[in-house]
């Protein structure tokens, strides 16, 4: 069964990676030209997600909507990794100073909900998609160098890596050879639901109004302009959200089933 | 005391196994025993003995992976295994007590202590004032004192020997007839556990129960058990009347238990000829000093103005209980911690002091093999990448030199060539432990600091590992600083004794001396406490 | 007073002194990152300030003037900082861009309404949480205890603000059974505490789980059954207190996204407080809100960690009195 569940998960990844890199494949409905006749239509055979209020295909603007989405997602993940595995290893090896103060600012980092963060990012840089996966990236920061330095100082301490710096092995080699193959696991299964979170915190800058501004189709705005037609409209606000709320389960069910598989080592 | 017709618990042909996705893995296999009313059986064995297993199978307590495969336990006739969990409930507290080992979290950290002694009697049936009045009688039995104030105290407030009788005035509340005590003393010293056991037996006794004793400590089974089981790899290998079993024990592995009791009273082993103790020493150890201690945390020094030599091509062994600062002072020697003050001669050079560059060189000379084999050892890398590490750190050789030095250094610590490439999780504890000394020897050091390299082995997989560090250091000429909490192992190795409390050194000398004319009082009360099984 | 109870006393003040010391330098940590970003890194404030909605409005010379002496801008970083941290000591964090009013006021009358749909989602939250770890752990049905495992990570993983769309539809005007939007009284809170405390429920029930899986490994339990026990009462007296312990330690980050979880539903809900406030401060770049906000939640944060710290040792016995 939980075979299954993951299969299923991987596919809806890759489902979404493939409308953010080839929509046209997928869709063959302009994203932005609406015929205004056909406004406010009920999803049916010819507009699968239904129509908007101008008219235009739904399911032809979530699907380029993603590509919006992912990459500001995906661009907030790689900083925020890239970050975090940065200071984290330097904070949890040579420990010292540069850790107590690094750890100082995730500590304050971590007192400010990550969004309000992002959002105080965004109100000096602007908005817009790029902008917003900054934002978010910076805010997930602290997370990523907490979980390395954590790993990191756990790994440090373990017998067998004080036995290699005991045979004369050099620092940056131990680090290379035994301490972060150890630390990639948790740090691959972190990234896996940190993305989760990143579609979150994305789409939820977009439903604000910070993200790109229409006609773009990015998912949060798509579930902001619905809301104006709520009451008749369900699909308008119902099957973007679904789309959102479905990458972000997969993305979850990814994490446990990396954070499963790491039972092998510990 | 009178033996009934009938016992009161019958083991027959009990087979266990462990289910895990890598296959079964057999529990025990064909254990049985009987029981008669106010007997004290003891079972005896180490870990993965088979000794829990049994255990928790007479409480219907196994794991979930376990699988009964086989045989019957009954009590008083009543077959025990296949019941259901609401008539295990009435068994267990009542018929069968249940006494654990106390590793500091048999009791429930947030309740208090009185509370959790009533609720053993509340939840078979007791109305709570009478259990109130009878729980502080039980203290009292069990010789607490103050039971008013004791009972309304929390678990951590109590000491391990104090909450260890708590236990066992649990166990037996409701008066079964049958009392199983899983390892009641392991986390005692010696003069609580004898009041502990002393408590055990009296109640036992008094109420006529017989008492299933498990220990992994051979003197404690032989003293206080009318009859001992002997377990090994799950199965039984030797069973009979204690005084049998002392004298003539018919099984190798209770053979050598014996031998590695700390009773034996084997001589000091090593010979060192008048040539050898001129040698001038290896390593000069004098006035080491080191303390953890903060102005936020205060305390005493770990290690205190400690001082002895180790003997050229010979053995110098530190003993001490934990927290003795043995382990410190070993790591102080290796340069793993910056010591406060003293010195430390290596070949008379003095180690204190020397920079990490300085270290390096120096980690040629000096090795070190860890206590626990289990995680000294990458478990990622095959064994020919941990072995060949030191060699690559210094590049010596090509790729190809290096494996073949492998090849030879694993030759020498008799590990089958064959497992060059495999990784560490398929091999077993005994040889891990081989790997690593294989890989101490990889850069042909002069001193080997060895941490309590035994503690994680069994009992003959210990001699095996002794012989071989014997021969190594014939063939090798290699010094070694021995740590170890285990007086027998010692006798059997050292040349040199340095017995250490509290972070000093209580006393030092030859090993004969120490072992056969002790002076301090620490040092007589160590080996004193080892005395004492009754000459039956 | 006897020795030991002076000396009790002592350790005592010496703790909480320490702890509210470090209070104190989390809350001027955060405002100094917050004026980092806010103040320091942009090349102009002003211009971002004035900058209404991404229009170019004509500004008023006037206005430039008078901001830019309101905030010293034209001093060096330094003595900027200096002089916003020795407002912020006076409570003093500016004044709105947008409506004028003094950022600290504005944000202490918009705090009620959200504290109130924040206790009401944290109560239910705490109902649904523990409700759900508990029937897991009890429940012999197997399929049963599956699904309840599953429904932390599904709920988690919802986005608010599509959630609360959803139940907007449903029960508001589907089936009319709350009003769609607004501040007053008991019915118009159902729908929004509803919102923000699925996902928190969520987080909860997850932790407890954990904690409780942790609980259960431990020697006690063992012990406890061999007593004679059944397992709802091992699990029920025993096992549920010694599992929350660890689930009070995360009380600051759940209050944390308690409110930044208020800023979508008080939007989507049309609800007057902090998070409505946060979004339009934002939409508007109306820095010094923006600030204001910012440091608002370390306090909440830091008087929340606090709380707990006073709460810790009733838990906890382990821990000694305070």
């Amino acid at each position: 069964m939980k075979r299954l569940f993951l299969v299923l998960a991987i596919a809806i990844l890759l489902t979404a990676v493939g409308w953010a890199l080839w929509p046209g494949l997928f869709s063959h409905a302009d994203p932005l030209l609406g015929v205004p006749t056909q406004a406010l239509q009920a999803p049916g055979a010819q507009h699968w997600f239904g129509t908007d209020q101008l008219g235009r295909d739904l399911y032809s603007r979530t699907v380029y909507g993603a590509g919006l989405s992912l990459r500001a997602t995906l661009l907030a993940v790689l900083i925020a990794l890239a970050s975090g595995i940065v200071l984290g290893v330097l904070s949890g090896f040579f420990g010292g100073w540069l850790d107590a103060g690094l750890m100082r600012l995730v500590e304050v980092l971590m007192a400010v909900p990550a969004l309000l963060l992002a959002m105080a990012v965004i109100t000096v840089l602007g908005f817009g998609t790029l902008n917003i996966a900054l934002a978010v990236g910076l805010s997930a920061v602290a997370s990523f160098a907490r979980l390395v330095r954590g790993e990191v100082l756990r790994w440090r301490v373990s017998t067998f890596v004080e036995a290699a710096s005991a045979c004369a092995v050099r620092p940056w080699t131990v680090i290379a050879r035994h301490i972060l193959p150890p630390v990639a696991g948790p740090v691959l299964a972190l990234a896996a639901l940190e993305f989760g979170s990143a579609v979150l915190a994305v789409s939820a800058l977009s439903f604000l109004g910070f993200g790109a501004p229409p006609p773009q189709p990015e998912w949060g705005l798509l579930v902001a302009e619905g809301r104006n037609y709520m009451v008749t409209a369900w699909w308008y606000t119902g099957l973007p959200g679904l789309v959102v709320a479905a990458v972000v389960i997969a993305a979850n069910q990814l994490a446990r089933a990396l954070q499963a598989r790491q039972g092998v080592y510990r | 005391m009178s033996v009934q017709a009938t016992p009161l618990l019958q083991v027959s042909n009990l087979h266990i196994d462990y289910h895990s996705a890598q296959g079964d893995v057999p529990g025990v296999t064909g254990i049985s025993f009987e029981l008669h009313a106010g007997e004290v059986l003891a079972i005896v064995g180490e870990s993965g003995s088979g000794k829990s297993t049994t255990a928790a199978a007479l409480v219907g307590l196994l794991a979930e992976s376990a699988r009964v495969r086989g045989g019957s336990i009954r009590l008083d006739g009543r077959e025990l295994l296949g019941l259901g969990e609401r008539q295990w409930q009435q068994v267990r507290g009542v018929r069968i007590g249940f006494v654990p080992q106390d590793p500091g979290l048999s009791l429930d950290p947030v309740k208090r202590v009185g509370a959790q002694l009533v609720e053993a009697m509340t939840v078979h049936g007791l109305p709570r004032a009478v259990a109130r009045d009878r729980s502080l009688g039980l203290l009292r039995e069990v010789g607490l004192p103050a039971v008013e104030q004791l009972a309304r105290r929390y678990p951590h407030e109590l000491s391990g020997g104090m909450r260890q009788r708590v236990l066992v005035a649990m166990g037996l509340a409701n008066r079964p007839a049958l009392v199983i005590a899983d390892e009641p003393t392991s986390a005692l010293d010696v003069n609580v556990q004898r009041q502990v056991l002393d408590c055990l037996q009296g109640l036992a006794q008094e109420r006529q129960a017989a008492v299933i004793l498990i220990t992994h400590d051979l003197d404690v089974a032989l003293q206080r058990a009318d009859r001992v089981l002997v377990m090994h790899r799950g199965r039984v290998v030797e069973s009979g009347a204690a005084a049998q079993v002392l004298r003539q024990p018919r099984h190798a592995y209770t053979r050598a238990l014996l031998a590695a009791a700390p009773s034996a009273q084997a001589a000091c082993v090593r010979q060192r000829s008048p040539a050898q103790w001129a040698l001038a020493p290896i390593l000069e150890v004098s006035g080491l000093h080191k303390s953890f201690a903060t102005w936020r945390q205060p305390g005493p020094p770990a290690v205190d103005d400690v001082s002895f030599e180790v003997p050229r091509g010979g053995t110098t062994s530190l003993v001490g209980a934990s927290g003795s600062g043995k382990s410190t002072t070993a790591r102080l020697l290796l340069g793993l911690e910056r010591a406060d003050g003293g010195s430390v001669r290596f070949n008379g050079r003095e180690l204190l002091g020397a920079s990490r560059r300085d270290w390096r060189e120096l980690r040629r000379q000096i090795q070190v093999v860890y206590q626990n084999p289990y995680a000294s050892l990458n478990p990622r890398l095959s064994l020919a990448q941990i072995i060949s590490e030191p060699l690559q750190a210094f590049a010596v050789g090509t790729a190809a030199t290096r494996r073949q030095r492998v090849a030879d250094l694993l030759a020498q610590v008799h590990v089958p060539a064959t497992l060059i490439d495999n990784r560490p999780d398929s091999l077993s504890g005994g040889q891990r432990q081989r790997v690593a000394i294989a890989r101490a020897l990889a850069l042909e050091p002069e001193l080997v600091v060895l941490d309590e390299p035994l503690s994680a082995l069994d009992v003959l997989v210990q001699q095996q590992i002794l012989e071989l560090l014997d021969e190594l250091q014939q063939r090798l000429g290699l010094s070694y600083l021995f740590i170890s909490h285990d007086l027998a192992v010692v006798r059997r190795i050292s040349d040199r004794v340095v017995v250490m409390q509290g972070g000093r050194v209580v006393e030092q000398g030859v090993c004969e001396e120490v072992f056969s004319r002790p002076v301090h009082g620490f040092t007589q009360g160590l080996l004193g406490a080892a005395v004492g099984v009754p000459q039956l | 007073m006897t020795r030991l109870a002076q000396r009790a006393l002592a350790s005592a003040v010496r703790y909480w002194l320490g702890r509210l010391a470090q209070a104190g330098v989390v809350l001027w940590a955060a405002f100094s990152v917050s004026f980092v970003i806010l103040y320091a890194l942009p090349s102009d404030p002003v211009s971002i300030m004035l900058n209404q909605s991404g229009e170019q409005t004509s500004v008023d010379a006037a206005q430039v003037a008078r901001l830019r002496a309101e905030y010293h801008l034209d001093q060096p970083v330094i003595v900027q900082y200096g002089l916003a941290l020795e407002r912020a000591l006076h409570l003093d964090f500016g004044h709105s861009i947008q409506t004028g009013q003094p950022v600290a006021g504005a944000l202490l009358q918009a705090l009620p309404a959200t504290a109130q749909l924040a206790f009401a989602a944290l109560a239910l939250a705490l109902l649904l949480g523990v409700g759900l770890a508990l029937i897991a752990s009890l429940t012999r049905v197997a399929w049963l205890r599956d699904a309840l495992l599953g429904v932390p990570a599904l709920a988690v993983s919802l986005p608010t603000f599509w959630l609360g769309l959803l139940l907007l539809q449903g029960f508001s005007f589907g089936l009319h059974w709350f009003p769609a939007m607004g501040n007053r009284g008991l019915p118009a809170l159902v729908l929004p505490a509803l919102t923000l405390a699925i996902p928190t429920a969520a987080i909860i029930a997850q932790v407890l789980l954990r904690s409780m899986a942790t609980v259960q490994r431990q020697p006690f339990v063992e012990a406890l059954r061999a007593k004679g026990l059944g397992w709802p009462r091992v699990v029920c007296r025993h096992i549920l207190h010694n599992a929350l312990i660890p689930v009070l330690s995360l009380a600051g980050v759940i209050v944390g996204s308690l409110l930044a979880g208020s800023v979508v539903t008080e939007t989507v809900f049309s609800r007057q407080g902090v998070g409505r406030l946060a979004q339009a401060a934002v939409s508007v770049q109306d820095i010094p809100m923006v600030q204001g906000v910012v440091v608002l939640a370390a306090v909440i944060f830091v008087l929340v960690n606090l709380l707990v710290d006073a709460l810790y040792p009733w838990l906890d016995p382990r821990l000694g009195k305070r």
